[in-house]
């Protein structure tokens, strides 16, 4: 799925990284419990947290995630966007909960990233 | 390959910069042509491994020595120490605080995701004198 998808599916703002929407995310997670992304997913997954500290967008680009969709309306503070800029780590907002964010995107055919041994 | 040593200091409570060691280490093992599953591995076990030093120990340094063989991450600090290793290595126990666990860390995963993710590690602490945490991951050729 591209994240042009994620984006719509999930009538997200695209707070930075408009110009990589093309990109192929290849599962989902959800967390907010940083550790527990830590255990290791697969590359390219798409990343839901409700978490919006400076830990998510290092989480991300330590477990080579592609995006993230922070959920219920949650916008990271300009020092972290600038981070994930400086990373090229895509970041979405979406009014939806964390619960609804996983739903639409599974019924839409994302499904859960995988964890490697 | 000649040795490539590279060190980084770590700030104790700087959650600001927490994390930016472990990336850097993970931009230098990727430009350095290894591949994705040893660099996904290292760079998890560092970046949790600086995490502690930034929530739990004092100061501290991160090296780093690859060779032929392995690449080798040393992380030291000099705060209070490990009480109890057995117990710190068990999935879920924390000593961590509120402020912690708002950044999504001290779930107690740290350690046991370093061992689950590194080729051997050992840690050597005594409370009152720092700790000092040694991971190792074999460079398959």
């Amino acid at each position: 799925m591209k994240l042009s998808d994620i984006k719509d599916i999930l009538k997200a703002d695209v707070i930075s990284g408009e110009d990589k929407l093309d990109i192929e995310v290849t599962g989902g997670a959800a967390s907010d419990l940083m550790s527990d992304l830590l255990r290791r997913p697969k590359e390219g997954a798409l990343l839901l947290t409700g978490l919006t500290s400076i830990q998510a967008v290092n989480t991300s680009v330590i477990a080579g995630m592609s995006a993230i969709v922070f959920v219920r309306g949650k916008r990271p503070d300009k020092a972290i966007i600038s981070h994930a800029k400086k990373h090229k780590i895509p970041i979405l907002s979406t009014p939806f909960n964390m619960y609804t964010s996983c739903g639409r995107l599974y019924a839409k055919g994302l499904k859960s990233i995988t964890w490697l041994p | 390959m000649s040795d490539i040593i590279k060190e980084f200091k770590i700030k104790a409570g700087d959650f600001d910069h927490a994390g930016e060691s472990s990336i850097e280490i993970r931009n230098t093992l990727k430009s350095l042509g290894f591949d994705a599953d040893i660099v996904q591995r290292v760079s998890i076990c560092v970046y949790e491994a600086e995490m502690n030093v930034v929530m739990h120990g004092g100061d501290g340094t991160i090296s780093m020595t690859v060779d032929d063989t392995a690449i080798v991450l040393e992380v030291k600090d000099d705060g209070p120490g490990i009480a109890d290793i057995n117990l710190a290595l068990t999935e879920g126990y924390t000593t961590a605080g509120e402020e912690v666990q708002q950044m999504g860390f001290g779930a107690g995963m740290g350690l046991p995701n370093i061992a689950k993710n590194s080729d051997h590690f050992d840690i050597v602490s005594q409370k009152g004198n720092g700790a000092c945490l040694t991971m190792r991951f074999r460079i398959h050729k």
